[in-house]
């Protein structure tokens, strides 16, 4: 199509839409005068159900956990998808590069550490404090990110080895299916909470919602891990043969 | 007022632009990311209560206003599709420019024929 052309009915269109944009907007209530009921009865009733301090933490695994389940299988086939693309036609080589500098090297290896424990920290008290499995599993996976950085693709590559990391990513998403048909089994619905709830703004708190958490976040950080992979293993040996 | 609300649109339709205009698919996977951000600013427009704290309850009597933990879990939802989405172009990008030599979508098109 015509770039012009393109462009022309971009802007009808879009006029249209930005007037319907307008007109639902105009018919939400006012910023900052919340009230719709769901949200509210949660706040209300979570803590006192689950034990668990932190809401949106139990939204994720708890009461909207069949939404979560939905989202990790969108983040398992989009990580297949993005390794059936680059994997076609392309031997298994690894790059050689490395960091040489020595500061970077050691001010990197440290941010390895701190980073990879603000990431456990996140994730386990992701259901009493602000944090939980897919933000803390996306910070674990940020140190691995690190390990590249300061080091070399090679010390990466050994860190998360291919088959492990793509097996964690599994193992994470399998765990949470099934706890769901543990739910089904114990308390007869699928993801249902099980275990006790525990002692409140603890981590011995929510029945199975720590389970879904750790699961999520091994699912999310080995997800992340295959991205990164795929991403360097093209990105950093083969583009100066593509330029050519 | 609904500020927050004209924020969430402009950042939509200004992404959509991008989307519709790039020369370029990694500009593109930014633009549908800036498309995506509108999504997370109306969703949490809409759960923003005046004077309430975070749905997070410790050292916070039950009963505190407190914002939509609902929309923020819907929040989350949407950031992991987006990064996943993103991860998709990229990949589709690459393998295009393996194939055709270039990542304008114009080209790409001309390309095929």
């Amino acid at each position: 199509m015509n770039r012009s052309l393109r462009l022309g009915i971009f802007a009808v269109s879009a006029a249209g839409l930005a007037a319907l944009l307008f007109w639902s907007l105009v018919g939400l209530p006012d910023f900052g005068h919340y009230h719709w009921p769901y949200g509210k009865l949660l706040n209300a009733v979570a803590v006192n159900e689950r034990h668990t301090t932190n809401v949106v933490g139990v939204t994720v695994f708890d009461y909207r956990g069949f939404d979560t389940l939905g989202e990790e299988f969108i983040l398992f086939t989009a990580v297949i998808g993005v390794s059936l693309l680059l994997r076609k036609g392309r031997e298994d080589r690894i790059p050689l590069d490395s960091a040489r500098d020595d500061a970077l090297r050691l001010l990197g290896l440290l941010a390895v550490a701190l980073v990879f424990v603000l990431g456990l920290w996140v994730v386990a008290f992701g259901y009493v404090t602000p944090g939980g499995g897919f933000q803390g599993g996306v910070v674990i996976a940020g140190a691995f990110a690190l390990v590249y950085l300061a080091a070399s693709y090679r010390d990466f590559h050994e860190l998360t080895p291919h088959s492990a990391v793509e097996m964690a990513e599994a193992f994470g998403v399998g765990a949470f299916t099934i706890l769901g048909f543990v739910g089904l089994a114990y308390e007869g619905a699928y993801l249902q909470n099980f275990l006790g709830i525990g002692d409140t703004g603890t981590l011995y708190a929510g029945g199975s919602v720590p389970l879904l958490n750790w699961a999520t976040a091994i699912a999310v950080a080995a997800a992340l891990a295959v991205l990164f992979s795929e991403f360097m293993k093209v990105y950093v040996l083969p583009t100066r043969e593509w330029r050519s | 007022m609904y500020l927050p609300y004209a924020v969430a649109a402009w950042l939509f339709l200004v992404g959509l632009y991008g989307v519709v205009s790039s020369r370029n698919l990694i500009h593109l996977s930014i633009c549908l990311s800036v498309m995506q951000s509108g999504t997370y600013v109306l969703l949490l427009a809409i759960g923003y209560k005046n004077k309430a704290t975070a749905p997070i309850f410790r050292g916070i009597h039950v009963g505190h206003p407190a914002v939509d933990p609902v929309v923020q879990a819907l929040t989350l939802t949407d950031i992991v599709v987006s990064v996943t989405v993103v991860a998709l172009i990229l990949a589709f990008a690459l393998d295009v420019h393996k194939q055709s030599r270039t990542i304008d979508p114009d080209e790409i098109a001309e390309f095929q024929g």
